[in-house]
């Protein structure tokens, strides 16, 4: 069982946690404004793309991380919009925009580069393997500090939990909603500009393959709080480490390889498990998913 | 002029979609009356694309239903896609399994266990959801995922077919469902529509009279529109919870029996093209009623049948313009707020329930 730890465990585990942290920070912000963000996956796979496309394009990950962040942040817009201004049903606009973006990136990549569905090669000194990383271990700290410690992070809390209070006391609910939704376009599309250009060399149809709600599990699991949430983003990330490393090197006391599936079931039984209260009690804000009007 | 108004605004989402759309084709270079007009063509054409398009339309009908039944109940169920996969492992197990019994016995037992795999699947966070209060759509989400990890480990590990394609041995051929092209002539027997369709429209009517016509349907539904009144008029609401999403999985576990009875004779690993989640879709166009569902289920399906043409016959749209299409309409009809502030100017419309 423990020839399989080793520094090559180590590393893979935070290379995989990386993109799972990003978004999860990301979800942090909507979900404590009190917006359900189930469209983490659609918003990594906007990332994903524009970072590849734009890499491709002008040669320079940096601008094609910058792209990628704009492009998770487009689609949250959108879901801000729906969700906000429109009062939509939080779950739905974000499975809408999942499906939407499970193929608008491959259409487009059709229509670009007559592809079916993926990015030209970009060659390897334009790839950017470890500025996300870096950024994503920067962002735990600092967003808790911003949430905490700041007064912007009071009332992205207070929006949250009871809107009518904090409204109010005059914090603007809906600005302060935009704010946490686009900030998670913004983290979450950096999470999927890291697989395209990070992690591997392209932009591939799927290529998040539910990275964003496994991002989602892990802040339940995490509790709604930052360093809880890296934890649990690093767990998960560990056990997609070992279900790669471990195939065909761990066996049972029978001789039988251990399914790779049952480690790769590790955290969804987990995240049920929490939500259900069995370890610790997992509570979500108080006014997350509730669309808030103004009372006239 | 309720009809109406219920017939307005997902008809005003579908064309916005189609014209958004039909704008972005426009910018990469292609017609996008063309493109319509083969997406289209293609599917209404007969035999063929019509036997294709009601085949597509089968497993849209019960996640469609799926979704409506759970979302009467107030309940959102994200969850029909591991729901789908459970009932058609299943369905295949007891196909596999009792292989030689006579179809008489055997075709009903594997209906059975297709209702039974999704019903148990979709139960499980009703159960979590009454009993713990834990929300349905994440663990619905997680459920998915476990499944699709589960049912790879049973395929992979204990009935899988030798060969490089994860799928499961045969079923037995005694378990095989008619095809509708033995009945209807002119329909070639090759394509896979089968007596499942006429199972989805007969659900449909048995949802219709359960909920509308029966005490248990009223209950479920007023759990869904005021909960706390439920409550004090007697009705359990944590039994509602766990009655509406055993139905709702219930019925998307029938997509097993088109599946695996009626098209590929054994359980294939990731067979849904997104059917469960597609079903939210069906059923919110539909506004949550049978007819609806039946109606928006035969839109997408045209939207998946035509796509293949669409792929193969322009300079540069993809298939992936019917996911495209769909997300769009989905956002469209989720936000009818953004369309009913200009028509309220008119008078013409006012809020109108889901």
């Amino acid at each position: 069982m423990w020839e399989i730890l080793n520094v090559a465990l180590i590393w893979s585990t935070i290379r995989l946690s990386t993109p799972l942290i990003l978004a999860a920070l990301g979800g942090l912000f909507s979900e404590r404004s009190g917006v359900i963000n189930i469209a983490l996956e659609g918003m990594m796979l906007a990332g994903a793309f524009a970072a590849a496309a734009i890499t491709y394009a002008t040669g320079s990950p940096y601008v094609g991380l910058l792209a990628g962040m704009m492009a998770g942040m487009l689609i949250a817009a959108i879901h801000a919009l729906a969700c906000i201004r429109y009062q939509a049903d939080q779950v739905v606009t974000g499975t809408a925009i999942n499906i939407l973006m499970l193929g608008m990136p491959a259409f487009l990549s059709g229509a670009f580069f007559l592809s079916s569905g993926s990015t030209p090669q970009i060659p390897k000194e334009h790839l950017i393997p470890w500025l996300p990383i870096f950024i994503a271990i920067v962002m735990v700290p600092l967003s808790w500090y911003v949430l905490y410690k700041t007064p912007f992070g009071l009332r992205l809390r207070s929006v949250g939990e009871n809107p009518e209070a904090a409204d109010a006391a005059g914090v603007p609910v809906a600005r302060m909603r935009y704010a946490g939704v686009l900030l998670s376009g913004i983290l979450a599309g950096l999470g999927g500009a890291y697989l395209s250009i990070g992690q591997s060399s392209l932009f591939t149809r799927n290529m998040t393959s539910g990275r964003g709600f496994i991002a989602l599990a892990a802040l339940i699991f995490g509790k709604w709080r930052p360093f809880q949430t890296l934890l649990a983003c690093l767990l998960f990330g560990f056990t997609e480490a070992v279900s790669i490393q471990m195939q065909g090197v761990v066996k049972l006391p029978s001789g039988d390889d251990i399914p790779v599936q049952f480690i790769q079931m590790v955290p969804y039984i987990l995240t049920i498990v929490v939500l259900a209260g069995f370890i610790g009690s997992s509570r979500p804000p108080r006014a997350l998913g509730i669309p808030y009007q103004k009372e006239r | 002029m309720k009809l109406l108004r219920e017939l307005l605004f997902p008809l005003i989402a579908v064309v916005a979609a189609f014209v958004v759309c039909g704008i972005l084709i426009l910018i990469i270079g292609d017609n996008p009356i063309e493109t319509y007009r083969l997406l289209f063509g293609s599917a209404l054409s007969w035999p063929v694309g019509i036997g294709y398009t009601l085949f597509y339309a089968t497993p849209l009908i019960f996640t469609g239903l799926a979704v409506m039944v759970a979302f009467r109940c107030g309940l959102l169920n994200i969850g029909a896609e591991g729901q789908l996969y459970v009932a058609a492992f299943a369905t295949a197990w007891v196909g596999i399994t009792f292989a030689n019994h006579s179809p008489w016995l055997l075709i009903p037992l594997c209906c059975i266990a297709a209702v039974v795999g999704g019903g148990v699947w979709g139960a499980i966070p009703g159960i979590l959801k009454a009993r713990f209060g834990s929300h349905e759509v994440i663990n619905t989400i997680m459920l998915n995922f476990l499944a699709v990890a589960l049912l790879s480990y049973f395929t992979q590990y204990h009935y899988k077919e030798p060969g490089p394609i994860m799928q499961t041995l045969a079923i037995g051929p005694n378990a095989h469902i008619a095809r509708l092209g033995r009945f209807i002539p002119g329909m070639p027997q090759f394509i896979p529509l089968n007596v499942a369709f006429i199972l989805a429209l007969i659900s449909c009517g048995l949802v219709y009279v359960f909920l509308w016509r029966t005490k248990w349907g009223y209950e479920l539904r007023s759990t869904g529109t005021n909960p706390s009144a439920a409550e004090y008029g007697g009705i359990s609401v944590r039994k509602q919870i766990i009655i509406a999403m055993t139905i709702s999985g219930a019925l998307a576990g029938m997509v097993g029996i088109n599946e695996v009875l009626g098209y590929r004779y054994r359980y294939y690993d990731g067979f849904s093209d997104n059917y469960g989640f597609t079903g939210i879709a069906v059923a919110l166009l539909g506004r949550n009623h049978p007819v609806g569902v039946i109606t928006s289920a035969l839109l997408f399906a045209v939207l998946q049948r035509g796509g293949i043409p669409v792929d193969a016959f322009t300079t540069h749209v993809t298939k992936d313009i019917v996911q495209v299409l769909q997300g769009t309409i989905i956002l469209f009809v989720a936000a009818e707020a953004f369309f009913r502030g200009p028509f309220a100017q008119w008078g013409l419309l006012k809020r109108s329930k889901v």
